[in-house]
């Protein structure tokens, strides 16, 4: 709770104490101080920023000059309905954002549900730990060690001759994509969904079972209903993060593994059509809105 | 409530999610000491080559370097305006409390590419060429949210009873924040700082929009991988990263009894 400085004047406090009675008498005053600094980098770059992104999105450049023209109109957001690619493109990112989710889901939920309810609290703490360390050792790192795995002659192939299989050759296509992916983001759905499946209190379990529920009737009535804001507030991650990537299909993808990040990003750099770029990173932005939209609604943001 | 067989199989699931989770990471440690420069399974044998030649490459030591500063740099400044924007947050109680929260989230919650383009359309409509300074401002609008997350959980977890006694025993505003509030919340400044820095120094995405003509380590890795160039000092190097982005978080993670990394840091 916000506790005021009391500023009773005292010799030893040197030139603190003005100060100190000044914020007493005007408590907001502390507030916007401190509140100025962060907010003006926040108002002058990023929100300037992110405006600006909206706005040049309804420009265009010179095809001879390749200036940007900042006249108002519609024709970048035209051409993207109208071009079939783009339809690809955007299909193709979101089907992957959406099987990514389901797959993490999938591969979570037991982990987390043994974490929660099974484990005991050392076991707890070192699986959480295993967690928490794959979640942040570098992305790059991670996504680099299933390029060493997937190749040709990598650990997959191998492995699979050694058991007397045919070598899968999936290596830079969009299979290999939806495995780095899921890969990639598996620990942003182990959270919240251990968090949420932790928070199921026992005795709604106790009384499911009194009345006669058998354990997977328990589950489906019980368990999943109270997990699932947790399991929505993972999805958020891994839905927005493989959405926003382009990183993963540059080095894991193929020939027909493009992704809206990756237009955007080659009319930043070849093309230098900014303009374009904009329009195009509208796409995410809104996708995401309804998907937070959505999310909160089933009470993921409880969750997070 | 699970029987003995529901706990065996969620027992096999978890070790099966475990060597998902580890045997590309581990594979990688093992690759940066292959004898062999071509990146094949099983490697032919050990050898330590790869970390004197990665070490006397002069672009790696460049990268490297800028990252450090870009990481440094970028971690001060998200300390301060991360810590400031805390403790106003902490002690206001107005309407627009929520809205500033959420704003100050927002790097977190917007896929990494529109904080990149649009840094990259603000740089470019202002005229600011791409240097050090431009990677810095990415780096900081993503780290400030890291900080303040967690001193923002500490100063609620923090009991008021302790403040008003200090002021009762005549403390004024000063001394209750030498003696009181910093102490209480350093470590968890601390583990800010550090998941900040982690995060910096692996950032790749919003650093492509940001940087220039120069690379930071992310971004030489990226570079490499996709050439397919010097794989066997990328081995090396990506090993290193590792281990520089893991060594802050278990720091941080003691200091905040494992909360502090928790809090996703989803700004990629």
């Amino acid at each position: 709770m916000a506790v005021k400085a009391v500023g009773r004047p005292r010799p030893k406090g040197g030139g603190a104490v003005p100060f100190a009675a000044l914020f007493w008498r005007l408590p907001w005053l502390r507030s916007l101080l401190l509140l100025t600094p962060p907010l003006a980098w926040f108002v002058v770059i990023y929100f300037a920023s992110l405006v600006l992104l909206l706005v040049t999105a309804f420009w265009t450049t010179d095809p001879f000059t390749t200036q940007v023209v900042q006249v108002w109109n519609t024709s970048n957001f035209e051409r993207i309905l109208n071009e079939p690619v783009y339809h690809d493109i955007v299909g193709r990112t979101v089907l992957l954002a959406v099987l990514v989710t389901l797959t993490d889901a999938a591969l979570a939920f037991p982990f987390a549900y043994y974490m929660a309810r099974v484990a005991s609290r050392r076991v707890q703490t070192l699986l959480f730990a295993a967690v928490l360390l794959p979640l942040w050792a570098s992305y790059l790192a991670r996504v680099y060690a299933w390029i060493l795995i997937l190749n040709h002659s990598g650990l997959l192939n191998w492995s699979l001759q050694s058991i007397g299989l045919p070598p899968a050759n999936i290596g830079y296509t969009n299979v290999a994509m939806w495995v780095v992916f899921s890969y990639i983001w598996l620990p942003f759905m182990i959270i919240p969904t251990y968090a949420a499946l932790e928070r199921v209190p026992e005795s709604l379990l106790e009384a499911s079972a009194d009345l006669g529920a058998r354990r997977w009737r328990t589950i489906r009535d019980i368990v999943l209903p109270l997990a699932l804001p947790g399991v929505v507030a993972g999805s958020i991650f891994t839905f927005s993060l493989t959405l926003g990537d382009y990183i993963t299909p540059v080095l894991v993808g193929g020939a027909g593994s493009t992704f809206i990040g990756n237009v955007v990003f080659s009319n930043i750099g070849i093309a230098n059509n900014i303009p374009f770029a904009a329009a195009l990173s509208t796409i995410p932005v809104a996708i995401m809105a309804v998907y937070l939209f959505i999310a909160q609604r089933l009470g993921a943001f409880e969750a997070l | 409530m699970e029987g003995l067989w529901t706990r065996w199989l969620l027992r096999t699931w978890v070790v099966l999610i475990l060597l998902f989770l580890f045997i590309p990471i581990l594979l990688i440690f093992l690759y940066a000491f292959n004898t062999s420069n071509i990146q094949s399974w099983p490697i032919p044998g050990l050898t330590l080559k790869w970390f004197s030649s990665t070490f006397d490459d002069a672009d790696v030591r460049t990268s490297l370097s800028l990252s450090l500063q870009v990481g440094l740099i970028a971690t001060a400044l998200a300390l301060v305006l991360g810590s400031f924007a805390a403790f106003a947050i902490h002690r206001m109680t107005w309407f627009g409390r929520e809205v500033v929260s959420l704003m100050f989230i927002l790097p977190l919650a917007l896929p990494g590419i529109i904080t990149g383009i649009s840094l990259k359309a603000f740089f470019s409509f202002d005229g600011v060429p791409l240097s050090l300074l431009t990677i810095v401002v990415g780096h900081t609008t993503f780290c400030i949210v890291v900080v303040y997350n967690n001193v923002l959980a500490r100063l609620r977890r923090t009991q008021g009873s302790l403040i008003e006694a200090a002021m009762d025993l005549g403390a004024n505003g000063f001394q209750v924040f030498r003696d009181i509030t910093l102490p209480l919340i350093s470590t968890s400044v601390v583990a800010g700082a550090m998941l900040a820095f982690a995060l910096s120094f692996d950032e790749v995405i919003v650093t492509t929009f940001t940087a220039g003509a120069q690379n930071t380590l992310p971004l030489w890795i990226f570079g490499a991988i996709r050439l397919g160039q010097r794989l066997p000092e990328v081995n090396v190097v990506v090993s290193f990263v590792i281990l520089v982005t893991i060594i802050p978080v278990v720091i941080a993670a003691r200091l905040t009894g494992g909360g502090g990394a928790a809090r996703v840091p989803a700004a990629r």
